[in-house]
């Protein structure tokens, strides 16, 4: 017996190690093309086996996926592998299939002013090498940038000229022009790159002091100064009598005169129905608030009556047992717990009168 | 010259749906021709297209008028419906008040018209409701020697109150005056 189970124990062994076997290998007719870079294996057998079966291929479908999927492991499996960080990880090979692109191909840009003058001389780039030989520090160094080979900023010794203010401060005024470059760097830079997306600058036509500028320019060379702070001209101070300049609104753009008259007809009729389709709605409130009017109206009337009997407490729970009924048929913007508390009693009466008051005052509009 | 802008035109819309209500849509929206508004000098007028192309020769400050004179905004932008555009109006008016002969010359002569003046009225009339006086003859009325053809208010008949209707001779303001009791009148007309 014990003979036996561990013969079949054996046979059943061989049977597993078959049907392993027989699962990790696949046959097929082609061979799959194998891009392991993207990990994209492509299969180019015919595919007799989903014709056959008929509108119910889940079956057929899920045996084909699982063989191509075995078949794309076994290739991984035969990458060289590397052990990083308690992983045994595959190195993937480059992919060899191209990716369409993303985006669309980036437009062309409209041309700087240097290079429309440019090409207008027949100006070629001269090739130029990027390190130079500086002499004094005696190392080769950039032609431009940070630590460049010749910085005029940087010199610790600069001879006064003749003709100029001994008084003057040479080290300042070299920063001072290199700030200006920078500052004129930057501005046609962005007005390149507004050319570039067609946008407005802010023009400064006739901002440049000439000395020969009328009274309004002068004005309105003012007027921008003071609004070209950071604080878009808040708090800038101005003289005793000055007074805010007229015109200084934007100006409003109407409709052409003969503009498109079917447009227009149909957005005034589009208004119109957008008129009408509200009116029902304030009719109602009129309607409900003229009618809680009335009902004050009636109720003090009868107040006054009923205090000019003389009758008390009793008098007065009718017309409010009375009144309980009425509301909550009405319905209207009172709520009916408000008519529960006028009955409540004559002191709480009033105090709640005043209570309803406040509530009233509401549709007082 | 100029088209309205949105918020003038609902004004003004506001304004004339007080008297015609969605008949004002049979204005903008004619079968016979294409009608449009126009601003100038503050202004409204009616004009057709054909008209508005001809004036359009004229320079601004050289042309009166053009189509039919509305109205006007103030300078508070608030609209004044005229007289003249009483011709547009009448036909389209929703709630029309016929008076007798006898109160027709006091109308014209811009009187106050009372409840036994009335010769007709259409149903449903409410309180301070825009609209149009009509003569017996169905004429309709316009006092004489106002600008503006303003706010005719009428208020319905019920039981208690009685009611007098009021026109206004003056720069449009409309008094309207209820009087609880038949024997509280104080005064006569």
């Amino acid at each position: 017996m014990e003979g036996q189970s561990v013969e079949e124990l054996l046979a059943k062994a061989e049977r597993d190690e078959a049907e392993k076997l027989q699962r990790i290998t696949v046959h097929k007719e082609l061979e799959l093309e194998f891009d392991l870079g993207n990990l994209l294996a492509s299969d180019r057998n015919p595919p007799t086996g989903l014709r056959h079966a008929g509108p119910t291929r889940e079956a057929e479908l899920k045996a084909l996926a699982r063989d191509n999927t075995q078949l794309l492991i076994n290739q991984l499996w035969q990458l060289p592998t590397e052990r990083v960080e308690e992983a045994l990880v595959a190195r993937l090979p480059e992919p060899s299939t191209r990716l369409p692109r993303e985006k669309p191909v980036p437009r062309p840009r409209p041309l700087t002013r240097w290079q429309q003058f440019a090409r207008l001389k027949g100006i070629r780039p001269k090739k130029k090498t990027n390190l130079v030989w500086d002499e004094v520090s005696g190392q080769w160094r950039r032609r431009w940038g940070y630590q460049r080979a010749r910085d005029d900023t940087k010199e610790w010794l600069i001879e006064v000229p003749g003709n100029a203010d001994p008084m003057e401060d040479q080290f300042a005024k070299r920063i001072q022009a290199k700030k200006e470059r920078v500052a004129k760097n930057e501005l046609n830079r962005l007005r390149n790159l507004a050319r570039a997306h067609k946008m407005q600058l802010p023009s400064a036509a006739g901002m440049h002091p000439t000395g020969h500028q009328s009274k309004e320019e002068l004005g309105r060379a003012m007027q921008v100064a003071k609004v070209s702070t950071a604080s878009v001209g808040r708090f800038q101070e101005h003289l005793p009598k000055e007074k805010a300049p007229r015109g200084s609104g934007k100006k409003r753009k109407f409709q052409p005169l003969f503009g498109d008259f079917a447009a227009e007809r149909k957005s005034q009729l589009e208004m119109l129905r957008v008129m009408n389709s509200k009116k029902p709605q304030l009719d109602i409130t009129r309607a409900t608030n003229k009618q809680m009017r009335e009902e004050d109206q009636e109720e003090a009337a009868k107040r006054r009556k009923m205090s000019q009997k003389g009758k008390r407490k009793g008098g007065r729970q009718g017309p409010g047992g009375k009144r309980k009924g009425g509301t909550p048929s009405q319905g209207g913007k009172r709520k009916g717990g408000l008519g529960g508390k006028m009955s409540s009693g004559p002191p709480g009466m009033s105090g709640k009168r005043k209570g309803g008051q406040h509530q009233g005052g509401k549709r007082r509009k | 010259m100029r088209p309205l802008t949105e918020e003038e035109t609902r004004v003004m819309f506001e304004k004339i749906a007080k008297y015609i209500g969605e008949n004002l849509q049979l204005l903008v929206d004619r079968p016979d021709g294409t009608y449009c508004f126009r601003l100038h000098n503050d202004r409204v007028y009616y004009v057709s297209e054909k008209i508005l192309k001809l004036a359009a020769n004229i320079s601004g400050d050289k042309l009166v008028s053009l189509g039919t004179c509305f109205g006007k905004f103030t300078k508070t932008h608030k609209f004044r419906l005229h007289i003249t555009a009483l011709d547009y109006l009448a036909p389209y008016a929703k709630y029309k008040v016929w008076i007798k002969p006898g109160a027709e010359q006091s109308f014209l002569y811009g009187n106050h018209v009372l409840k036994s003046g009335l010769g007709r009225i259409t149903e449903n009339t409410s309180q301070y409701q825009g609209v149009v006086v009509y003569s017996m003859a169905d004429v309709p009325l316009h006092p004489q020697g106002e600008k503006d053809l303003l706010n005719t208010h009428c208020l319905h008949g019920e039981e208690i109150y009685l009611h007098l209707i009021l026109t206004s001779a003056y720069q449009g303001s409309t008094m309207i005056y209820y009087i609880t009791n038949e024997m509280d009148i104080e005064f006569s007309v």
